[in-house]
Order: structure tokens, then C-alpha cells, then sequence
């Protein structure tokens, strides 16, 4: 099958500092892929690549089985969204959308047709006639959505573009574009640093870290199989707890943390078999697979913790307690009622959770 | 406070309006006091001096004010001097050309500054020296580099070049364009750091947009960036404007109006009969006229940029 977009050993240097090293990357027809990671991590980098806006400097980009990577952006066959919209505040929202088709000298009923259409789309008909002064940002954002929706492209690229929008617009813009990906079926390539946004949008997500991708798969398997520690604590909010010691292999592989509390593990499913000898470990949970009470009974593993601090969120409770000496935080159901000080049964099922080698932090 | 004083003029009573007054009054006190020394200063020095030029110059005074009124004569006779009129149709001519090329180079100068090129400080720091130097200087320097027998004209042709010719001092033809040069080299450079940091004002994201959509990068620059930047061309034309107005000592300087009155300018007349030949309501006249004609560019301008519906962005 031919690839939508292909990236080929890409590497971007700014001088002596390396921003993108040596990347690969397939995306396929119609695949929604979100860039993923803090701020730095090369990934706005790496979609203004794709775009043309910056030059690259070793390695090659296919669009659509053409090498692109050295077409302008014009070219290539993409649409870009930016955070800021970049509308161009003296155009009407209709001239907003035909601008670059009438610098083109496109027929004037093609760029009629094709403004009707992205209107139509977008739900901004009632606003053609509107500088974007008078919108608010959601209807910007949607009319800088409009202006590659126009150009009748055949990948969409999305720069942070939400992230100039409060809570509720957010969520709300959220759905639409996942709406509109499912209408048009584009490829589409979303940079955000919002990991909501990443796994509810995406068919695949790429975790970035120092212009490196970490890992680059669906969101069941990125939340439930991070591949390295720093995927395990970059996903999920609150971040999963992590309990240092040491892995012990066998017929009855156990996890011993640092102050000796043994954790069986048989129920973990290795990528790599352990082989007899002791590694040093770290078992990863996540605050939401922890049972609490009488669930916690029915878990591989359950001991009695004190819980220190209790945080309300409404549709349930964060509690943060100590376990093997090292910091323990829970999700528990609002209805269970936590106390500061108070001692609760936890329990986990180590087979949920991740267990990384301490020495290359990758999974085991 | 506030609703203690709503509740006191909500009892009402002969004692309203007094509190009213007084509210007025002591409403933002410490403001008022604070601003009061520049409101005494734009009433007396602005208002009341334009007013007392006004009103004498519609009298005879000549070199004292005094009080005997003689309605328009002094304009009459001010429209009727050859001098006066040169003076008006050489400041049109210098202003026009002048606001064009300082604002047309200056955006280009800008422009080419913001490609991202090497040394831009110090290319900025050259092209800024002119505007620190003070319009005397500008003339003097230019007086000598277009002075026909020591200038560009006498090296030229002690270097060989004998039918070389830049005598545009001495030409009454062309001293005003002499004049219009030494004003570009000193005022473009200021113009241009205005341009510049408009330009740097722009989202880079608007340009990231533009190439997306395949928009040339001069037709970025004309149709997108150029109308963003109304704030700052709107300032730059108040800028070089005010100078045109009052162009005075770059005259002084370069050609003291010469050859012959060829290159004379309003300010210099109403100096000259003010100062020199001892006519204040000539000198007085002229100012008027130079005010009424700035009045009407002026104010349907600013009608149009703060009065209206306010469709101000």
C-alpha cells in the first residue's frame, strides 16, 4: 500500500543543535496521526517540515509517493492550521478563503464553488461576510480550517490548533474535527502537547522527546503498553506511579521494591522473558488501576496503606499514600470515603501494569 | 463612597445640587490636581496663543501688536506677494515628493533589512545616523557635497570629467529637488526603523499561512502585511508630515531660499516678516493660513479615524 505521507531518516540541525535525528515515519491514506510531547520536542518542528517551511537538513519527504522535499509548500499538496489562525485580519472571512485560489488565477466559479463548499462544511455561511475581528476564536479557528479545506488538499496539518481556545470551545472544536476527519477521510498530522486531544483524536499517536519519536502507536496500546518509562509517565494525568526494585525471573517471577515488599508478577505478560538472575526495575501503575477496600481483596497484590493527603474531583477522588516508602497516588470512587490518616486496603493486578529496566528504561 | 453619595442624592432636597457640584469637583481629586499644570499649559500656550494669532492678524501691527483692525487687508496683500506664493507651491511640490519617496523607500529599506541579512545592527545603526544629526548640519554637509565649484561637480571634473554638471544649488529649477535630497537622506532612515519594527510587529504565522497558500512574497507584503501595519504607517505619515509643515532650517541651512527666492518656504516667510522686517500681522497672516490648511487635512482625517460609528478595529 502506498504511503500518504513518508519521512526518510529525516535530521534538522539549527547549527550544533540537533532538533530532528535521523526520523522515520509512514502514515497511511486517510490516517489521523497526533505528534505528541512537551514543548521542544521537535514535533512543530517536524510538521513544518512536512509543510516546506523549513528546510531540511539530511533525509527526504514523500507526499503521496512524490518526493516533496524540496517543492514549496504550495506544492505539496497540504493545508496547514496554525494555533493563532493567521487569518488575515483586513479580509472579509469569504476573501479569507479565496485569496490564495485567486492569486493562483483559479476560475472564478471553481473558487465560488469551492468557498460554498467549505462553508457548507464548516457551518460559517453566516459569517462570509465578517472580518475576523467580529468572530470569536472558535469561528476563526474554523475559517483557518476553511482556508485549507479550500485548497482541496490531500493532507491536512494542524499546528497546536486549539490551543488558543478555552475549555469548553476546546472540547467542543475537539469533536468537530474529529467529525471532520471521518467526513473527508484526509490524512491528517495534529501537533498538540494536549494528551486528551492526542487520545481521543487519534488513529496513532507519536510520542516526541528530543526530536526522537519514542513511540509510535495506537492510543489503547500507548496508554496500556508504553514502550519506556518516559512514555509510561508522560500519558495519563495523574501520572502513573512508578515503585523502584528489583525484577526477579522464573516460574514465579516476583517484583521486590526497595524496602523488600514483595509484588508477585505472574500475571505480567513480558515482552521479554526474564531470565533467572535479578534486574533492576521499576513497576509501573496507573493511579486508576487500583482497587480500593474490598475490591483491592480480589487483586494479585493488596496491603494496607495510610492515606495522606485526600484530593476531591467531583466524579471521584485522588488520594496520595505511601507504598514501599515511595509515593502512591489512587483514583477511588467518590462514594468510598477517604480520610487524611486514615488506613485503606489497596490492591493492583501487576498483569495492568508496565514493569521498565531501570538500566535502559525501555519495557520489559 | 460612591453609594454613600447616591444615597445622599437620593434624599434629595435643596441640598442636592450643592453636593452635586461639589461631587464633580472632589471626584478624582489627586488626578485632576496632577493634570491640572498641563491643562493650564494647552490652554494658554496652544489654544490662547493660536487665538491671539488669529485675532492680530487682522490688524496692522507692525513691529509691536496693537489693536487697529483692518479685516483682511493683511491677507490680501499676503496672497498678493510673488514670494508668499512661491513659498506655498514649493512646499506642496517638496511635500509631495517628500512623503512619497520617504515612505516608499523607507518600506523598502525596511523590507530588505528584514530578509534576515547579516550585520542588520549595524546597517540599522548607519542608516539611522542621519535623522541624530540636526537639519543644520544635513545642510551644511549637503551644501558642500553639491557646492558646483568644491562639491561632486568640482571633483568630477578636476578628475577628467569636464562636462560633468550637478548644479542643482544654483539652478532655480532644481533647487528644490537639492533640497528634497538632503531631506530623504535625513529622514528615510527614520522612517524605516518605524517600517521595521511594524514588520517585526507581524505573526510569523501570517507568513507561514501566506506560503501555504502559495501567496508570492511581494504580493504577501502589499495585500497582507502592508495593511496590518496601518498603525505604524499612520504614524510615520503624522511624522514626516509635521516635518514637511515646518520645514525651516534645512532651507536656512542648505539654500537660505536662494538662488533668488527659487526655494523659500512658508515657515521662512512668517519668520523672516515676523523677526526680520519687523510685520508681525504679515508674519501673523501667513501662520494663520499655514494652520487653516493643516485644520483641513486634519480634521476630517481625524473625524474619519475617531468620530463615525466607530468601526475602529
Amino acid at each position: 500500500m502506498q504511503h500518504s505521507v513518508s519521512i526518510r531518516d529525516l535530521s534538522l540541525n539549527f547549527g550544533h543543535v540537533k532538533v530532528l535525528e535521523h526520523l522515520n515515519l509512514d502514515i497511511a491514506e486517510g490516517e489521523f496521526i497526533v505528534l505528541l510531547g512537551p514543548s521542544g520536542c521537535g514535533k512543530s518542528t517536524l510538521l513544518n517540515c512536512i509543510a516546506g517551511l523549513l528546510d531540511v537538513s539530511d533525509g527526504q519527504i514523500f507526499i503521496n509517493g512524490k518526493n516533496v522535499t524540496w517543492e514549496e509548500p504550495k506544492d505539496r499538496g497540504i493545508g496547514m492550521v496554525f494555533q493563532s489562525y493567521a487569518l488575515y485580519p483586513q479580509m472579509t472571512v469569504e476573501r479569507n478563503l479565496s485569496f490564495g485560489l485567486r492569486v493562483a488565477r483559479m476560475q472564478k466559479d471553481e473558487v465560488e464553488r469551492r468557498v460554498k463548499r467549505a462553508s457548507e462544511i464548516l457551518q460559517i455561511e453566516p459569517l462570509l461576510k465578517r472580518k475576523p475581528v467580529e468572530l470569536s476564536g472558535g469561528q476563526r479557528q474554523r475559517v483557518a480550517i476553511g482556508r485549507a479545506l479550500v485548497r482541496d488538499v490531500d493532507v491536512f496539518l494542524f499546528d497546536e490548533p486549539l490551543s488558543n481556545l478555552d475549555a469548553k470551545l476546546r472540547s467542543d472544536l475537539r469533536v468537530e474535527i474529529k467529525r471532520l476527519h471521518q467526513r473527508l477521510k484526509n490524512t491528517m498530522i495534529y501537533v498538540t502537547h494536549d494528551q486528551i486531544e492526542a487520545l481521543t483524536l487519534a488513529d496513532r499517536i507519536a510520542i516526541m522527546k528530543n526530536g526522537v519519536i519514542q513511540q509510535l502507536a495506537d492510543p489503547h496500546t500507548i496508554y496500556n503498553k508504553p514502550t519506556n518509562l518516559y512514555v509510561a509517565g508522560f500519558i495519563g494525568s495523574p501520572s502513573m506511579n512508578f515503585l523502584e526494585g528489583e525484577l526477579q525471573g522464573g516460574t514465579e517471577p516476583v517484583f521486590r521494591a526497595n524496602d523488600g515488599t514483595v509484588i508477585p508478577v505472574k500475571t505480567y505478560a513480558f515482552e521479554t522473558a526474564p531470565n533467572g538472575g535479578a534486574v533492576k526495575g521499576v513497576l509501573g501503575v496507573r493511579p486508576e488501576h487500583i482497587a480500593v477496600g474490598e475490591a483491592a481483596k480480589a487483586m494479585p497484590f493488596a496491603t494496607e496503606v495510610e492515606v495522606e493527603i485526600v484530593e476531591p474531583m467531583g466524579s471521584d477522588t485522588l488520594a496520595y499514600t505511601k507504598l514501599a516508602g515511595q509515593t502512591l497516588t489512587f483514583r477511588a470512587d467518590s462514594e468510598i470515603n477517604l480520610r487524611d490518616g486514615q488506613t485503606v486496603l489497596v490492591g493492583f493486578d501487576p498483569g495492568r501494569g508496565s514493569i521498565f529496566d531501570t538500566a535502559t528504561s525501555n519495557r520489559i | 463612597m460612591a453609594d454613600m453619595t447616591v444615597e445622599q442624592a437620593r434624599k434629595g432636597g435643596a441640598g442636592s445640587l450643592t453636593r452635586f457640584l461639589r461631587n464633580i469637583f472632589l471626584r478624582n481629586l489627586s488626578a485632576k490636581i496632577a493634570a491640572a499644570p498641563m491643562m493650564a499649559t494647552v490652554l494658554v500656550v496652544f489654544v490662547g496663543c493660536t487665538i491671539w494669532t488669529i485675532w492680530y492678524s487682522f490688524t496692522n501691527s507692525r513691529l509691536l501688536p496693537s489693536g487697529d483692525f483692518v479685516g483682511f487687508e493683511q491677507y490680501q496683500r499676503l496672497f498678493a506677494t510673488r514670494r508668499w506664493n512661491v513659498s506655498v507651491t514649493n512646499l506642496v511640490t517638496y511635500g509631495a515628493f517628500s512623503l512619497v519617496f520617504t515612505m516608499v523607500f523607507g518600506f523598502l529599506l525596511a523590507v530588505l533589512m528584514d530578509q534576515k541579512i547579516r550585520f542588520e545592527n549595524a546597517f540599522r545603526t548607519i542608516m539611522l545616523y542621519p535623522f541624530a544629526l540636526s537639519f543644520i548640519v544635513t545642510g551644511l554637509v549637503w551644501q558642500w557635497i553639491m557646492n558646483p565649484s568644491l562639491g561632486l561637480q568640482g571633483t568630477m571634473r578636476n578628475l577628467g570629467w569636464t562636462g560633468f554638471t550637478f548644479d542643482w544649488l544654483t539652478n532655480p529649477r532644481m533647487v528644490l529637488y537639492a533640497l528634497l535630497i538632503a531631506g530623504l537622506w535625513q529622514g528615510v532612515g527614520f522612517v524605516m526603523i518605524l517600517m521595521l519594527a511594524g514588520l517585526r510587529g507581524i505573526d510569523g504565522e501570517i507568513w507561514k499561512a501566506a506560503r501555504v497558500d502559495g501567496i508570492p512574497t511581494w504580493r504577501t507584503y502589499l495585500s497582507i502585511v502592508l495593511p496590518m501595519m496601518r498603525g505604524v504607517l499612520v504614524t510615520a505619515v503624522v511624522l514626516v508630515g509635521s516635518g514637511i509643515v515646518r520645514l525651516y532650517d534645512l532651507v536656512v541651512a542648505l539654500t537660505d531660499g536662494g538662488p533668488g527666492i527659487a526655494s523659500e518656504v512658508p515657515a521662512k516667510y512668517v519668520y523672516n516678516y515676523m523677526f526680520g522686517a519687523g510685520n508681525i500681522a504679515q508674519g501673523l497672516a501667513a501662520s494663520t493660513m499655514m494652520l487653516l490648511t493643516v485644520m483641513i487635512i486634519i480634521i476630517p482625517w481625524a473625524y474619519l479615524e475617531f468620530g463615525g460609528k466607530g468601526n475602529r478595529k
